[in-house]
């Protein structure tokens, strides 16, 4: 069972050592991708916010995904102009030993210069991070996240009921797993929080599924898209009842927002709806913004459960997919991890997928990539949002 | 409980059985105790009215509330987005937008 890992400074180690290129507005977005491109198959991955005004939200992504345990170092392009506040970034980064440099491409002299000078640092860090050793891991120091997307009728039946099952064995092995969208935990508040491990948790449950209900009843759409219809879900609820049972069935250990780490083993619920009045549109745009925050909450691995078929894989970690509906694993098997969709034909149990899900997971830390890995894929996106810290009953206290 | 090997019941409560494998117009049902032709093609993982539903009444499934009727829909008949709605938001659909892209 025992795994590879990286170890950095904070105790936390990676199952990938990968150099992050991070640009810091839209207008260094070209010159971050030019730089990864020549290594882009071998552990070379670009980040970045795209606004040029200020945000915490994204400030505090930006340190929870450059100081992630699967990144070994950093390098951050600016433009020059732009206000993210690329000195708190850089300080966070070399405060935690990683090596990290700013390249301001106006000061560089342009694009071509900027690029030629940050595949020169980049090569070198990769250089040094393929002679780092590698020390033992265990199951218990996994995080790992999970979501859905392009769901149909078959998500809640067989891919998240699975996803779930993997989520008791890895609780029950001390890792910490990390679910989320309360957008779509509408109409489940109630059965979530009869799992919270304290009453005053329960509380703060379902008032993250009421504020979610809120924000986007204002916006005047549900966290639904028309191809779900397609699949054979016809409301917001019955969506919720499906994507809830990706949480297994352990109790609830405490609730996080983007960027918090869980502070020991157990499950969590990722409140990703922002606080406050309604601002700055959609509280997911689509699934790379959630499997962004997952990761910044420091998951090592994210599982996305699809039925209609997504392709998509992300930045910094390893995306997991299950295929829940079995027409679409025929089709798309390609970009599949784990055939779910057998429980429905029944050809396998949901014991049977979700241990199979467990020992891929584990896998990743012994050389095993997955399908969206070796295609490639690496979609990142990070837009405005506002959050207010989690309150004192959120966490459950460390011994 | 139904015995027909393409459809589920996922839990006792329910009132509408999922679809396990697709279903032609005119294949016989199935559902409950009842014989009843598919009005139409189903796709995969679509439900049924495992029984008579009245307007007004609520969608189980997984045991749980997941819309309300806005018809009655008989037995067997398909149950979604034109004979259900959600107590929170309303399902958006490209159906009307299809037209002869589809």
């Amino acid at each position: 069972m025992t795994m590879q890992g990286w170890l950095r400074s904070d105790g936390r180690k990676g199952i990938r050592n990968a150099v992050a290129v991070a640009y810091l507005v839209e207008c260094a977005h070209h010159v971050a991708r030019e730089i990864a491109l020549p290594l882009r198959e071998d552990g070379v991955h670009v980040i970045g916010f795209p606004g040029c005004y200020p945000n915490d939200y994204a400030q505090r992504m930006m340190e929870g995904l450059c100081t992630h345990p699967n990144v070994g170092a950093v390098l951050l392009v600016s433009l020059g102009c732009e206000s993210f506040n690329k000195y708190g970034l850089e300080r966070v980064v070399r405060a935690s030993g990683r090596p990290v440099k700013t390249l301001t491409i106006q000061a560089t002299g342009g694009t071509r210069a900027s690029i030629a000078e940050g595949r020169a640092w980049v090569a070198e860090r990769k250089a040094e991070l393929d002679a780092m050793p590698t020390v033992d891991m265990r199951v218990d120091e996994l995080v790992v996240g999970t979501v859905c997307g392009g769901s149909d009728g078959t998500s809640g039946i067989t891919g998240n009921p699975a996803a779930g099952r993997a989520f008791d064995l890895l609780v029950k092995a001390g890792a910490a797993c990390i679910f989320e969208e309360t957008g779509e935990l509408i109409g489940c508040e109630h059965i979530m929080a009869s799992r919270a491990i304290t009453p005053e948790l329960g509380l703060v449950l379902e008032e993250s599924v009421a504020k979610a209900a809120k924000y986007y009843a204002t916006l005047g759409y549900g966290s639904f898209a028309a191809g779900n219809a397609d699949g054979g879900l016809s409301t917001i609820e019955e969506k919720s009842m499906g994507a809830y049972a990706k949480s297994g069935a352990s109790p609830i250990s405490g609730l996080l927002k983007p960027g918090d780490v869980p502070p020991r083993g157990g499950l969590y619920l990722l409140d990703v709806v922002p606080d406050g009045e309604v601002r700055f549109g959609f509280p997911n745009i689509n699934d790379n913004a959630e499997i962004a925050e997952l990761i910044a909450c420091g998951a090592h691995a994210v599982y996305f459960v699809t039925g209609r078929g997504s392709v998509v894989g992300s930045a910094i970690s390893p995306v997991v997919k299950i295929c829940a509906n079995p027409e679409t694993y025929r089709r798309m098997s390609d970009d599949m991890d784990v055939d779910a969709g057998r429980i429905l034909e029944g050809k396998a149990t949901l014991d049977e997928v979700g241990r199979e899900i467990f020992d891929l997971t584990v896998g990743l830390g012994r050389g095993g990539r997955t399908r969206s890995e070796e295609l490639g894929h690496q979609e990142f996106i990070l837009t405005y949002k506002s959050f207010e810290p989690i309150g004192p009953s959120c966490l459950p206290a460390v011994a | 409980m139904t015995e027909d090997p393409r459809l589920i019941l996922l839990d006792p409560r329910d009132n509408v059985l999922v679809v396990r494998a697709r279903i032609r117009a005119g294949d016989v049902l199935a559902v409950e105790d009842a014989s009843v032709p598919a009005e139409k093609d189903v796709p995969l993982a679509h439900k049924l009215a495992r029984r008579d539903i009245r307007a007004g009444e609520k969608i189980l499934k997984y045991g749980a509330p997941v819309g309300v009727a806005t018809a009655d829909i008989p037995a067997g008949a398909h149950v979604h987005v034109h004979n259900v709605r959600s107590d929170y938001t309303p399902t958006y659909t490209l159906d009307s937008q299809k037209g002869d892209a589809a």
